[in-house]
């Protein structure tokens, strides 16, 4: 032994087999030790996130610290000093130290790098799942943009057809099927018919009875149902092929109009369906998927709305056209009246005053004539011709009546007047007519009939003229009474009429004339007819019955005009017959002054002073006829003013003078030249006094001079105070006044 | 005599009067424009027409006397009593002018001569009727009554 070396001997001899290995994996060792931290490290850089970068460190330096202790072991293999031998101790001591320390720590840390290991994968979990959903939404989005497009195409057309098949070619389209049927209900509702598929053109007509079990089954579920390839309504494909595809088939129901109600949805029971069915293509193990199913039931809503829309729609157009078809015949229609009205009316105005003037000459001329002095065969001829000329007259002023009548636009002439004189003055034209038939006449009038009334004069009297005509001629001989009277509240309502229900009332009162004659009647069938135009009653119609028909049709609107009513009982052919009519008139509110023959002087106030403080200017060469003329001025109220020349007319005449009276005779011009000079002197309208000229001459010549020179009326002499009155009140109101002459 | 019997005389005479074409409706305006403000218009205006008719009967005598006889100056005169006798309703003295004015626009003297004699003879008739009408009328007056309106129903 050298004890100066110090040296620790191995336990081992160095060249034993053993020894050699240990030396080599001791050197491996040291090796990997060496390069794991370097790995490491290496890596620990590389990555971006790594938490426990100390642990790192840690490990790097437990790991080259057993590094370091393997390499120096193998320097303890052969003999090696007790420096060694210490260096050996420091680095495991060292060694130990890190090792223990790491082993403590790892304690903490491997947990964490498990739990992060969990995490990642619960991770990777969550992932999957969100690409599964993702999946899933991706394809719910693609059907929803299917169904939307599909709804686009289908709604975008209103023509049925197109709808239709729209549906089948986007559904084929969208959904890659091999077939697509549509199957519509026929019009008994018991069978199905197949109406459009997508493959075939033009489908011949299958039908199927609408009452198989797999129908139903479709109908009675709102979702898309899978159906059989073996059934009736699915064999449509030419056979053939291995392995059909699924189908589905799906209901589309058929809305109507009438299945709307305002606030309800439409009731389900009374609906109809058509079938759609849908088949995937064969051989292609595809599978109904359930975002497919939801396609196909939203798209058959979608084209049963659409269908409905489309139906709405063509009905709406069929009413439009029939309406614009009604509106063009109405238009038509109206147009044609509308030409009828003017074409009549001007016929009318022709009728009117070319027939009316030369009757007024016709008539005018004749009775003068009759006023001069005639052979008895000459007044013969004249009377004839005043006589005929009256007919036709009447018979002119009928139709014009009439169509006025029928136009609304007549009305009534309301004044006051004597009822008495008016009967009376019937009677009197009647009699000779009667007395030639030998028809007695009696006129009866109630002791309380009021002798004023206010009414219509002209057309009362002509009313009971043409009811007391038709009775004298109509009559062959016996009597004719006629009754007037007040109606009393009783008698008022004639059971013929219960409408007709007057009211008597302190400014009105019924008055009820009865024409009772004892001529040939009339028939129960005739009464109705008697009031129509123009209908005459053909048995009785002799040759000389003249009149038109006319007559009591135009009575009956005068009557109801009066509001009143009029109607003839008849017991029958050859009982004579009773005209009655009710009419309704006023009761003036004062009774007129009664005249009587003597009686003592009244104010002479017959009308208020009318034109008080009037400035008026007279001007007459004769005294008499000046006084006379200022006289009646005065009496109105009139300032007067009077002059006996014209040069003292236009040296007085001022603008304050509001008329000048004017009386002059064609002898002398004065009269036109003063009217000229007044309008010299007078330029402005308004200051200009109103020229009336006074004359007795009666022709147009004089009227037109006047009306030449400026005048601004013509009034014939003699004047009395009642025309001067309403003379000056026209006048002053119109500032023209031209008598007719 | 009682005012009553006058008045009743009045209205006799009067509507004899009318009766007999001596006066016309003219007349009955003329009354009616008489009043409290105007009492004697109708006496104003017959005076005023006794006046004036002495005057043109007068010149219308004096014309028609000429060698050579102006008718129009006989027109005008003839014009002017025509107007004032319609005036005042002498309807008798108004047609007689009239028939005068006929004969002067055919200048026939003869005719015109005639006729200014039956003017004339209308004429003083007519102004006997009103002297007597007016006596009546002031007698009731002076009795203390009232002039009655006649009312006529033409």
């Amino acid at each position: 032994m050298d004890s100066s070396c110090n040296c620790i001997e191995p336990q081992w001899p160095p060249d034993d087999l053993l020894m050699k290995y240990q030396y080599i994996s001791d050197f491996f060792i040291a090796l990997a030790y060496f390069s794991i931290p370097l790995e490491l490290i290496y890596f620990v850089k590389k990555s971006a996130v790594f938490p426990y970068r100390w642990v790192i460190v840690q490990f790097g330096a437990f790991i080259v610290l057993c590094g370091t202790t393997h390499l120096i072991n193998l320097w303890t293999f052969t003999l090696h000093t007790r420096t060694v031998a210490m260096v050996m101790m420091t680095a495991k001591v060292f060694t130990a130290v890190v090792s223990c320390v790491t082993a403590l720590m790892l304690v903490h840390i491997i947990p964490d790098l498990l739990s992060v290991k969990t995490r990642e994968l619960f991770l990777k979990n969550k992932a999957a799942e969100l690409d599964r959903e993702m999946g899933l939404i991706r394809t719910q989005e693609e059907t929803g943009r299917h169904v939307r497009m599909l709804t686009h195409e289908i709604r975008s057309t209103l023509d049925r057809h197109t709808i239709l098949k729209t549906t089948l070619v986007e559904l084929g389209r969208t959904l890659a099927l091999e077939e697509c049927a549509l199957w519509m209900p026929t019009r008994t509702g018991l069978e199905l018919q197949l109406s459009y598929t997508l493959r075939q053109q033009n489908p011949v007509g299958y039908t199927v009875p609408i009452h198989l079990p797999v129908i139903n089954q479709v109908f009675s579920s709102s979702h898309a149902v899978k159906i059989s390839p073996n059934c009736p309504v699915a064999r449509i494909r030419p056979a053939g092929k291995y392995m059909p595809g699924e189908v589905v088939a799906a209901r589309v129901p058929l809305l109507h109009l009438s299945n709307f109600h305002i606030n309800d949805w439409p009731e389900l029971s009374t609906k109809r369906y058509a079938l759609m069915v849908l088949m995937l293509p064969s051989d292609s193990a595809r599978q109904w998927h359930v975002h497919e199913l939801e396609l196909v039931e939203v798209v058959a809503d979608q084209v049963a709305v659409a269908l409905s829309h489309a139906a709405i729609l063509e009905e709406s157009m069929r009413a439009r056209d029939l309406l614009m078809e009604q509106n063009v015949a109405l238009d038509l229609a109206r147009r044609e009246a509308e030409m009828a009205i003017r074409a009549r009316n001007d016929f009318l105005a022709v009728l009117n005053h070319e027939m009316r003037t030369p009757m007024h000459a016709i008539i005018a001329l004749s009775s003068l004539l009759q006023e001069t002095e005639l052979t008895p065969e000459q007044r013969l001829m004249v009377e004839t011709i005043l006589k005929s000329s009256n007919l036709l007259s009447t018979l002119i002023n009928d139709v014009l009546d009439l169509s006025r009548l029928e136009d609304g636009s007549l009305q009534l002439d309301l004044g006051t007047f004597n009822l008495y004189v008016v009967f009376r003055e019937v009677l009197n034209l009647i009699k000779p007519i009667a007395s030639v038939k030998k028809l007695h006449v009696s006129l009866n009038l109630a002791p309380d009939l009021p002798e004023y009334a206010i009414g219509d004069e002209m057309r009362l009297m002509q009313t009971i003229l043409n009811v007391v005509g038709n009775a004298v001629k109509f009559s062959k001989d016996g009597s004719i009474t006629i009754t007037a009277f007040v109606a009393k509240a009783e008698l008022l309502s004639d059971s013929r009429n219960p409408e007709f229900f007057p009211v008597p009332s302190d400014n009105h009162f019924y008055l009820r004339v009865q024409v009772k004659d004892s001529g040939i009647g009339i028939s129960p069938q005739d009464l109705p007819k008697l009031f129509t135009k123009f209908a005459q009653n053909q048995s009785t119609a002799t040759q000389n019955s003249g009149g038109s028909g006319l007559g009591l049709a135009i009575c009956k609107r005068f009557v109801n005009l009066m509001e009143g009513h009029i109607w003839i009982e008849s017991e029958g052919l050859g009982k004579g017959s009773t005209a009655i009519f009710m009419v309704k008139l006023g009761i003036p509110e004062r009774l007129n002054e009664s005249k009587l023959a003597f009686m003592p002087k009244v104010p002479p106030n017959h009308g208020p002073t009318a034109f008080p403080g009037l400035k008026v200017l007279v001007m007459d060469e004769n005294g008499v006829s000046r006084k006379v003329t200022k006289g009646l001025l005065v009496h109105l109220g009139c300032d007067v003013t009077m002059v006996s020349s014209s040069e003292e007319c236009l040296r007085v005449v001022s603008n304050e003078h509001k008329v000048v009276f004017m009386d002059f005779c064609t002898p002398g011009m004065d009269g036109y030249e003063i009217a000229i000079r007044m309008h010299e002197k007078f330029t402005k309208r308004h200051e200009r006094p109103i020229i009336v000229a006074l004359t007795g001459n009666t022709d147009k010549v004089t009227k037109e001079s006047c009306m030449r020179v400026g005048m601004d009326g013509v009034i014939l002499k003699p004047v009395s105070l009642d025309k001067m009155r309403s003379v000056l009140s026209d006048l002053l109101e119109h500032r023209v006044l031209f008598e007719a002459i | 005599m009682e005012v009553v019997q006058i008045q009743r005389n009045l209205v006799d005479y009067t509507k004899s009067l009318f009766m007999e074409g001596f006066l016309d409706g003219q007349f009955l305006q003329l009354q009616q424009l008489q009043d409290e403000s105007n009492p004697d218009f109708v006496a104003e205006v017959v005076s005023l027409f006794f006046d004036d008719s002495q005057k043109l009967l007068n010149e219308l005598t004096i014309a028609l006397d000429q060698p050579i006889v102006d008718f129009k100056k006989v027109d005008a005169h003839v014009h002017q009593l025509k107007g004032s006798s319609s005036s005042i309703g002498a309807q008798k003295v108004k047609n007689a002018c009239i028939a005068f004015r006929n004969f002067c626009e055919v200048q026939n003297i003869e005719g015109c001569l005639t006729c200014l004699q039956q003017v004339k003879l209308e004429y003083y008739l007519a102004k006997n009727k009103f002297e007597t009408l007016f006596r009546l009328e002031q007698q009731i007056v002076a009795s203390g009554g009232s002039i009655p309106m006649i009312e006529m129903g033409f």
